[in-house]
């Protein structure tokens, strides 16, 4: 059994996108050690609740790592402090008995807040509509070994896959890059047979919308690498660059 | 233009300037580890990199360099600054794998620069543009026009001076924690990296900028020091110093 914990809690509370916002300060008592962050949230809200107080607005939904909608910037860490793990996966039994844990929205120009420690996350959706599927017809269900894939390349391409376009890349990035995420979505299809075909025309697309939405450029600091809940490699950023230079040569 | 529009053609700028100017680097360091063995060879190279066409050449193409890093520095990172936002985190802590240079490119940049400055000031306004007034037909001492390729002279004096020698030594630390990141940096942006060379390219770019900074560091103290073949020079009482 994890002991109860009891500490401060420092909150980022915002009325709406144009409104200024404020910390505010919470005492949370006798928190179980296995309550997850997004619970001890949800307790938190209750009381609010109960005392007839505005319910802290944040984002939520699988609660089990995969959907990338759980969005906190805990103690100077997107997701706070667990490696490899969304907010959801963070129990409070990293944190101990008088700490003082700070809640902060991600902050990136591409990310507006909405409200609280919810931000919009749109600029996402737009660059993966400009090019991060596959168009060409690929007919039925082919047979298992009808295009061979290396064992390396397959994980590879799964790795990348594994992103969950959460925004923790944008939000621990000093120059609110994109670069980690479009990397991912790039590279799943460019390391694939059926993605290839349409490999120059996506890198174009893909990087195109994600300088016209306003995300940084890329100075290779790593910290995305680091914050990543799905460990998504920077080497996929390698890739993307490869990719995008090739493909603007060939023009 | 690709290179100037897009994010990643603006970033491989940086790298394929940054990478030539790498090489700028290895070559000025080697040659000055000559003044340390031979004040004559020292002083032959700078007479063959005088005011001769390809030596001329060769600065202009360095300053179009300098230029073009540095400037593109700047617009990268004040569109950087905007894409982070106006609102910044209370806390933030730094990954372990981020290393601090990564972080402060632009400043250890600055120094490198205002470092750059200095250098030219202290050599390059003694030696290659006096030969290129005095080619242009304007007046410049005779003192000054016996001397230009005395590269050796003006090592010894400019690093006898203490607050010379201190500060090209802050200047190579800079440097080198600049090289640290830009090295391999400039490999992952043109994309020649994946998960086994980010190890072998930063283990080169730690290597290299050592080796590159060593080199001009010996030169540096053995001025200083009045060590190898600058030791015999016999320095003009209070010759460049402050």
């Amino acid at each position: 059994m994890d002991k109860n914990i009891s500490f401060t809690l420092k909150v980022w509370r915002q009325r709406g996108p144009k409104a200024k916002g404020a910390f505010e300060t919470y005492q949370m008592k006798d928190i179980p050690g296995d309550t997850s962050f997004l619970e001890m949230l949800d307790i938190l809200n209750e009381q609010l609740v109960n005392e007839n107080k505005e319910p802290i607005v944040f984002d939520h939904d699988c609660r089990e790592g995969i959907c990338g909608m759980c969005s906190l910037y805990v103690n100077g860490h997107p997701h706070g402090p667990a490696t490899g793990a969304t907010t959801c996966q963070l129990y409070m039994r990293r944190f101990k008995d008088g700490d003082t844990i700070t809640v902060e929205p991600w902050r990136s120009a591409g990310f507006p807040v909405i409200r609280d420690l919810m931000v919009d996350r749109t600029a996402f959706d737009k660059i993966q509509q400009a090019g991060g599927y596959v168009s060409i017809n690929t007919g039925g269900m082919p047979d298992a070994n009808a295009i061979p894939i290396g064992k390396d390349v397959a994980e590879e391409a799964m790795d990348a896959a594994a992103c969950i376009g959460c925004g923790a890349c944008v939000a621990a990035c000093k120059n609110g890059s994109a670069m980690l995420f479009v990397s991912a979505k790039v590279s799943q299809f460019a390391l694939l047979p059926q993605g290839k075909v349409e490999a120059k025309k996506r890198v174009k697309a893909m990087v195109a919308k994600m300088d016209e939405l306003g995300f940084g450029n890329c100075t290779n600091t790593r910290a995305c690498e680091a914050e990543c809940p799905k460990c998504v490699s920077i080497s996929n950023i390698a890739r993307l660059n490869r990719e995008f230079i090739k493909a603007k040569l060939k023009d | 233009m690709w290179l100037s529009k897009s994010s990643v053609g603006r970033k491989v700028v940086m790298s394929v300037t940054g990478a030539a100017l790498v090489l700028f680097l290895l070559f000025h360091m080697s040659m000055n580890l000559v003044a340390i063995i031979s004040t004559d060879g020292y002083n032959a190279i700078c007479e063959f990199l005088g005011a001769n066409w390809y030596a001329l050449v060769g600065t202009a193409g360095l300053a179009a360099l300098v230029v073009l890093h540095f400037v593109y520095a700047f617009i990268l990172t004040l569109q950087n600054r905007k894409a982070r936002g106006s609102q910044r985190y209370a806390v933030s802590e730094r990954p372990k794998n981020v290393t601090w240079a990564s972080q402060n490119m632009l400043v250890l940049g600055i120094i490198v620069v205002l470092g750059i400055g200095l250098h030219l000031f202290n050599f390059w306004a003694k030696m290659q543009l006096p030969e290129v007034l005095h080619m242009m037909g304007m007046h410049v001492d005779a003192v000054t026009m016996e001397n230009v390729a005395n590269g050796s002279y003006y090592i010894a004096s400019t690093f006898s001076c203490p607050v010379y020698a201190a500060i090209y030594v802050i200047w190579l630390a800079a440097l080198w924690f600049h090289l640290t990141h830009g090295i391999w940096s400039s490999m992952q942006t043109l994309g020649v990296n994946n998960n086994v060379w980010i190890c072998r390219w930063k283990a080169i770019g730690n290597v290299l900028a050592t080796i590159i900074i060593l080199g001009f560091l010996v030169v540096v103290v053995a001025g200083y020091f009045g060590l190898g073949a600058l030791g015999k020079i016999a320095l003009e009482c209070g010759a460049a110093c402050c």
